[in-house]
């Protein structure tokens, strides 16, 4: 990572659209004008790890969760099994399974919205397509079938939540340290499946055009963000796919494990942090090698490069032909994220249809009732932007006096960055600026899919103001979309 | 007009109450509902909350209902543009006064602050907030207080007092620095008077004393005051 230095060339690209959140990236060109380096900035600052402190235990999968409105689930799941810690106890079967089941609801209205809302207008319509109509709404104007789709199928992903935990976003009444407060109708879980079939089928065939779509993106996938780092993800105990439970494995760009079955306690044993000055967000990186060389990916790509099967039949065909894709099973390009995502939501609408069908799921026994045992607990879960960590301490009255949460779109911290800079360099030409080099570079970003704050994206019509400054500071050319 | 009757007006309507009744209550027994948040059936008034301010005519001020008490020929406004806004301002500054965030709380969805800003159409908070960032007392096995979310009014105190007849709750201090305390300013789990009777986490109009880990829909109960004291009368 290149250090700030006051002079020489810089463009802006602030906000960027179609993500989650609030963020900027400043490209820095060289004396003829061609790119030297790019940073990813998040102007975001929360401050939720502070706010926290004096607040009792049982209140933060509430609090936290408001963290991010799209992956609320995640924060809850996370901040619940760090309570679960803390209490000490292990929650009945069936509110793990009901966890796991809402859990699955969250990865499908999560990918579901990246997917077709914010990154398909750029597949679709393409990536210099004018910006007025680069949007869902563009989307909806030329594929109706497939918006269609993407909308049914979050939906989906949304009611799913609501019919287990009574609302679709922040629906934290219903977690409890210890298990959950109300179990599932079984009308509810009849109304779940019968949705079921339409939602599997919307998947398959996203996927099906995906991959016609793809034979297109040659270049893409070659530059946007192809390079090699470490992979994190949770696996099950035998290597499978996971999203609740589980312990961290970590991968090299070879696939060898170099970590196995670490407990995600001990989390802060593998992953350090380092804080530039230039970003809120920090940049964690795997401690034996070291910042930044130490530079891994999570989320859809790496939970797939490291899981050895999915467990569901469908996924796991598409998981094998996923690993095709990359020497040694390990795919690097960031572009493929899209497809990992996509057999994501596969696997998780089959996942929710094993989990409806168990009879267990109807079980009214939910709840383990503790009162404070241990004064620390950890809490992971895989969102759908990749692994979560929420880290509590308490006093004896169960009171938090220090609160760590490790938000899975920082992991990627120093891979967006490469990312950028990989795909500045090779599309942006800074004497011919054009909107649609510059929105190559935001499309790598979103192929990340970061998750910034809890703020809504905005629908492609977000101000996008580009500044080209001279190495004296001068601004000698800007655009605003 | 009997012996010990008083007849006055309440928005226009003529009606006859006993002698000493408040008029919150001639009010209500009359089909007037003017909302409080510190009065409480069966227990003693306290006029600390200030919602249920009425106008009287012939007067300039603004009396609280549950305080005063009626006389003969009085007219009494109960619903007029002038209360909604004096009301409003009351529930604005009980808002401002501590730490109140509904989505986190307890309380959210079963709190009578949260109910009457709804009903009153309380959408800001024109006053700046304190975020008042008082020390939670989760020391008992299952009551907690978080002195953050109290409006002070008493109402624990007095079904403490009144009710359970222990008195192991009161206040220390003044005005808006003043704190709900057990015993003399001791942690919930030394107080030696409390027989955790949890009536005062079942009065809370708010989410200041709960049970925890309970859903704030079962303890709430709003009558234990006017239940206790009926069954107590039937002996």
């Amino acid at each position: 990572m290149v250090k700030e230095q006051k002079n020489g060339k810089q463009i802006v690209i602030s906000p960027i659209t179609r993500i989650e959140g609030h963020a900027q990236v400043t490209i820095f060109l060289k004396d003829d004008d061609t790119v030297r380096d790019a940073r990813f900035q998040v102007t975001d600052f929360r401050g939720f790890e502070k706010f926290t402190e004096g607040r009792p235990f049982y209140e933060m999968p509430g609090i936290t969760s408001r963290a991010c409105g799209i992956c609320p689930v995640s924060h809850l799941l996370a901040s619940a099994k760090a309570c679960d810690a803390i209490v000490g106890v292990s929650p009945p079967k069936t509110a793990i399974m009901l966890r796991r089941l809402m859990h699955m609801g969250q990865l499908i209205q999560s990918h579901a919205l990246n997917f077709y809302y914010l990154s398909s207008p750029d597949l679709l319509l393409g990536m210099d397509a004018d910006p007025a109509v680069r949007n869902v709404f563009g989307l909806i104007e030329k594929q109706p079938e497939f918006a269609r789709q993407g909308i049914r199928l979050r939906k989906f992903g949304q009611e799913l939540i609501e019919k287990i935990a009574g609302k679709r976003i922040h629906s934290s009444d219903w977690i409890l340290p210890g298990g959950a407060k109300w179990p599932l109708t079984k009308e509810r879980a009849d109304y779940l499946l019968s949705n079921l079939p339409e939602a599997q089928e919307s998947a398959l065939k996203t996927i099906a055009l995906f991959k016609k779509w793809l034979e297109g993106f040659d270049e893409e996938v070659e530059n946007f963000g192809n390079f090699p780092t470490y992979y994190m993800g949770l696996v099950t105990a035998d290597g499978g796919l996971e999203h609740y439970d589980g312990k961290i494995r970590i991968m090299d760009k070879n696939g060898k494990i170099v970590a196995e079955c670490i407990e995600p306690t001990k989390y802060n044993e593998f992953i350090g942090e380092a804080v530039e000055p230039w970003s809120y967000m920090k940049f964690p990186y795997f401690k034996p090698i070291g910042y930044p060389d130490g530079a891994y990916r999570v989320g859809p790509l790496a939970r797939l490069n490291v899981a050895s099967y999915c467990d569901t039949p469908l996924a796991d065909q598409e998981l094998k032909e996923f690993k095709k894709l990359g020497k040694n099973g390990v795919v690097q390009s960031t572009f493929h994220y899209h497809y990992a995502r996509l057999i994501e939501l596969l696997f998780c609408v089959e996942t929710a249809k094993k989990l409806l069908e168990d009879p267990e799921i109807l079980s009214e026994h939910v709840t383990s009732k503790a009162m404070v045992n241990n004064y620390e607990g950890v809490g992971v879960a895989e969102a759908p932007r990749g692994t979560l960590i929420h880290h509590y301490k308490v006093d004896p009255q169960g009171l938090i006096t220090w609160n760590n949460m490790v938000i899975a779109t920082e992991h990627n911290n120093i891979a967006y960055n490469m990312a950028i800079t990989q795909v500045a360099k090779k599309y942006v030409k800074a004497k011919q600026l054009q909107e649609g080099m510059l929105n190559r570079v935001e499309a790598v970003i979103r192929a990340f899919d970061p998750c910034l704050s809890c703020a809504t994206h905005a629908v492609g019509n977000m101000p996008l103001d580009i500044k080209l400054v001279d190495a004296d500071g001068k601004l000698v050319d800007r655009k605003i979309r | 007009m009997s012996i010990g009757t008083v007849k006055l007006k309440i928005d226009g309507v003529e009606v006859t109450v006993p002698e000493g009744t408040m008029i919150l209550k001639a009010a209500k027994d009359n089909g007037i509902i003017i909302p409080t948040l510190c009065s409480l059936e069966g227990l003693t008034a306290y006029g600390g909350c200030r919602i249920c301010l009425v106008e009287i005519s012939g007067s300039p001020k603004l009396f609280p209902a549950c305080i005063t008490s009626v006389s003969t020929g009085m007219a009494v406004t109960t619903n007029s543009e002038k209360l909604k806004e004096y009301r409003k301002m009351a529930v604005q500054m009980l808002l401002a006064e501590r730490t109140h965030i509904c989505s986190v709380c307890v309380a959210d969805e079963h709190c009578e602050l949260q109910d009457m800003a709804n009903q009153l159409g309380v959408d800001h908070v024109m006053f700046e907030r304190n975020w008042s960032r008082d020390e939670i007392d989760s020391t008992h096995d299952f009551l907690v207080i978080d002195r953050n979310r109290c409006i002070l009014c008493t109402r624990c105190i007095r079904v403490c007092d009144q009710i359970e007849g222990v008195h192991t709750l009161d206040l220390k201090l003044r005005g808006k620095d003043s704190q709900v305390i057990m015993d003399l300013d001791e942690h919930w789990a030394n107080s030696c008077s409390c027989t955790s009777c949890r009536k005062c986490a079942k009065v809370c109009p708010v989410g200041a004393i709960y049970i925890e880990g309970e859903p704030i829909g079962h303890t709430k109960r709003k009558d234990i005051a006017e239940f206790i004291l009926t069954r107590r009368n039937r002996k």
